[in-house]
């Protein structure tokens, strides 16, 4: 377990050095009307809607499959909500957009887990339905505009401070909660037996089917609760763009913290940790100030790295002491 | 057959091991040309090891292989397959969505320009089709066709270069009779062209059809090399499935075998399932061990599975104290307190990546339910017990049950049943594979369960393991319950009704 997370580590001071390096006043931290302000804030901030998706995405990936529509039901719940508060001010109005917004993720989420567990189909493809359709009923629903709304309740939750950014702090309260529901109680283990050998684990009595549907339930309410913060960040819902391609990052901070795509043991420090990487990554873009042009190809440049460095095949070939190796 | 003609393929004192298990032990196996070999054995006798052996897919830890009298040593079927040994797998393994010719020559196209050059390439493999007597057209796809004559396709594909040796790995499985026919025509015109053939099927009619030698194989050890026309099939069964010396011995009528009388247990009524095993009845007794005997493919591991619910029956129904029991899947069985340890320990049985203390609780926890986690305390105790218990090595909890030998990951999933204290326990092959000291231990775990009034159901393919230990036989044939023996019964018996075939006067010595 440590060793499986001694990469990501150092990946992830390398990078926060680097800052350091760039800009000498990355690590300063001040306090501002009782907030807390800073680049590391900045970083935790802005990553919380991807670490949160993260989570949800690797108990699904522990159970060998995959969620391709999370961005698409960020959008859906962010356009739902603004939607719903329209013009009011309301926190009422505001709170009860976003319940209603979360209660459709959970059915978009039982939609998946429908596809998968009830019907067999490859996690995948099923989730490829729900990522191209739901950018569809984003669209219906905010009749293709870019919805802005003016309601303080929401703004808080994606720009909100507690002494840190209310966001960042939900997503902490998420994570911490799947460690203790899923180590503290048998749930993890059993998502990890039916991800290593589903057949096995329904000889051996496992509900495989309920466990794989609660995960993708799961799933989509983490990208519910994750759209609600990118559109309250900026008070607008934009079916267009919300969440674009944040299943991606995702899947990537899962990976990145050594949950094998396989499926079976996972690690949710790991996803924290990959979840961090990215976002100090596209962090550093901007304070390094890398041309916006190469910013797509420096980004890959570093995931590649990150992930040969994991690679003990990779990593044998890279070392010209092969005894420290083994 | 005449034996003047030196063998095409000889292999010597061939031994190998992988971790826990030894494959082959000094094994010698002759082929000739012209010659339809049957190499045969039940499974885990060392078969496709040695068929691997033979083509590069493993490495002999000793031995030699001789081919037309020189020492080869193939590292990958390619080397095997330019030397002339060629070899035709249970599925079928060509590209479905390329046409015939271009899976007949892949990787040896005829080309031109730097191209394939297509209409070369369609009269070649028209050619080979043309040679075992094949009429289809080479430039239509693969997948049109059915699976039997994608079978010959692969075939065709196999004797398409220049092929001394072609190893036939069940070929019939999959095809019905006059589609083995067509096999069996195309083996006859490769054989008088000199060809040699090795031949497996668990089917011994077939075998006796078409084979002129056979090697029986047991336990990853030559049994014997026979022609084929002298060896009746009694006797063949014998030496397959035979009887086993040394530590077995020990605990032979380790405990008297009783008839039990005690209350039925688990009644199956007309119970069965298409195309798996022909509706049977049959009662199991608490305290009782229930063999179950008859070749690979008769029904065994299809009978378990019924009475477990991992497959679904379409007709009669299961009696659980004197309760029928509608089993939606292997949970309810569970709950009925039926547990079953599947003969496909890696695929079905265990969980590898995970701990041997998780996979020891697994199908406890499966039944309280994820929120209802089985305490740190129990564990440990309950895996405390059974490591010392069933002799589990490395004995610590932590340990991954990949990493273990074969013996220990069959004692580990054995344990995770004892766990749930199952009133039926079903062992499919339990002894399979794994080490004579293990064996030793599990067939003696079953006495004492029974004798503490679990019921077992106890399947093996060795029949001298189900005659000592059971205290009734169950014989199946031909995915047919066909009938059962009390507890004294020999094994001549047991391989008699196996056989099927009344003895002839003349071989009756």
């Amino acid at each position: 377990m440590k060793n499986r997370l001694l990469w990501p580590i150092l990946a992830l001071v390398a990078l926060l050095l680097l800052n350091l390096v760039v800009t000498p006043s990355f690590f300063a931290l001040r306090i501002q009307d009782g907030h807390l302000y800073g680049g590391l804030v900045d970083v935790l901030k802005n990553g919380a809607p991807t670490l949160l998706i993260a989570i949800g995405m690797t108990l699904v990936i522990a159970t060998r499959g995959i969620d391709l529509s999370v961005g698409a039901v960020a959008a859906i719940a962010a356009a739902v909500t603004c939607v719903h508060i329209g013009t009011s001010p309301d926190a009422g109005t505001a709170l009860a957009g976003m319940a209603i917004a979360l209660v459709l993720c959970a059915a978009l989420g039982l939609w998946n887990g429908f596809l998968v567990a009830g019907l067999g189909i490859q996690p995948i493809i099923a989730t490829l339905v729900l990522m191209t359709a739901g950018r569809g009923i984003a669209m219906l629903v905010t009749e293709g505009q870019i919805i802005t709304v003016n309601n303080d309740a929401y703004r808080q939750v994606g720009a909100g401070f507690v002494v840190l950014p209310v966001s960042i702090l939900i997503s902490l309260a998420v994570l911490g909660l799947v460690a203790l529901t899923t180590r503290k109680t048998a749930l993890g283990m059993l998502i990890e037996a039916v991800g290593v050998n589903p057949e096995a684990s329904r000889l051996a009595g496992v509900r495989s089917r309920t466990i794989i549907w609660t995960v993708y339930v799961f799933a989509a309410v983490c990208a519910g609760i994750a759209g609600l913060m990118i559109s309250s960040n900026v008070s607008a819902a934009d079916a267009n763009s919300n969440g674009l391609w944040i299943e991606m990052d995702a899947i990537l901070a899962v990976v990145i913290g050594g949950t094998s795509l396989a499926g079976g043991r996972y690690s949710l420090t790991g996803t924290l940790l990959g979840s961090l990487i990215i976002q100090t990554l596209t962090t550093t873009v901007y304070t390094i100030g890398v041309a916006a042009e190469v910013t797509l190809v420096f980004k890959a440049v570093v995931v590649i790295t990150v992930c040969l460095i994991q690679s003990p095949k990779a990593r044998a070939a890279l070392s010209f002491r092969k005894v420290a190796v083994s | 057959m005449t034996e003047s003609p030196p063998p095409v393929v000889e292999m010597r004192g061939i031994s190998l091991a992988f971790p826990g298990v030894k494959a082959l032990q000094d094994v010698d196996f002759r082929l000739f040309p012209g010659e339809v070999h049957a190499l045969m054995g039940e499974n885990g006798a060392g078969k496709s090891t040695l068929i691997k052996t033979l083509t590069g897919v493993h490495t002999p830890d000793s031995g030699s292989v001789l081919l037309a009298g020189e020492s080869v040593a193939f590292s990958s079927p390619g080397q095997a397959q330019q030397a002339g040994i060629s070899t035709v797998y249970q599925e079928v393994n060509l590209c479905a969505n390329l046409t015939v010719a271009e899976n007949i020559l892949l990787g040896r196209e005829p080309r031109r320009f730097g191209g394939i050059d297509f209409p070369a390439m369609r009269k070649r493999a028209a050619e080979v089709l043309a040679r075992i007597g094949v009429h289809i057209d080479p430039a239509s796809v693969l997948e049109t066709h059915p699976i039997a004559v994608q079978q010959l396709v692969a075939i065709a594909r196999a004797i398409a270069v220049d092929c001394r040796v072609l190893v036939l790995d069940e070929p019939t499985s999959s095809l019905d009779a006059g589609e083995v026919a067509e096999l069996f025509r195309i083996m006859r015109v490769l054989r008088d062209e000199g060809v040699a053939i090795l031949f497996v099927s668990h089917f011994l009619d077939q075998v006796y059809e078409i084979s002129d030698r056979m090697t029986v194989l047991r336990n990853g050890t030559l049994v014997g090399e026979h022609l084929t026309s002298e060896l009746d099939r009694r006797d063949l069964i014998s030496k397959m499935i035979g009887r086993e010396l040394g530590a077995l011995e020990a605990i032979e009528d380790a405990s008297e075998r009783h008839s039990v009388s005690g209350p039925v247990l688990v009644r199956a009524e007309g119970l069965g399932r298409r195309g798996a095993i022909a509706p049977f009845d049959l009662d199991i007794r608490a305290g009782e061990v229930v063999g179950l005997a008859g070749l690979l493919g008769s029904g065994r591991t299809e009978l378990a599975r019924l009475l477990f619910g991992a497959d679904r029956a379409d007709s009669g129904r299961l009696i659980v104290d004197g309760t029928p029991l509608h089993l939606r899947g292997p949970r309810s069985a569970i709950a009925a307190g039926i547990a079953f340890c599947s003969e496909d320990r890696k695929g079905e049985g265990l969980v590898a990546d995970l701990s041997i203390r998780d996979n020891l609780v697994l199908a406890m926890q499966a039944a309280r339910g994820w929120s209802r986690p089985v305490s740190r305390k129990v564990k440990d105790s309950l895996v405390e017990k059974y490591l010392t218990a069933l002799d589990i090595r490395p004995a610590n909890p932590d340990a991954l049950v990949r990493t273990l030998s074969g013996g220990n990951q069959q004692k580990v999933l054995l344990a995770r049943w004892l766990v749930t204290e199952p009133r039926l326990l079903i062992l499919d092959e339990p002894t399979r594979g794994i080490d004579i000291g293990a064996k030793a231990q599990i067939q003696q775990l079953v006495t004492t369960l029974a004798a503490e009034g679990t019921a077992v159901l106890f399947i093996s393919a060795e029949l001298e393991e189900v005659v000592r230990i059971a205290d009734r036989i169950v014989v199946l044939r031909d995915r047919h319950k066909i009938a059962e023996l009390d507890g004294g019964s020999t094994i001549d018996e047991v391989v008699e009704l196996i056989a099927g075939d009344p003895v002839p006067e003349e071989v009756a010595s």
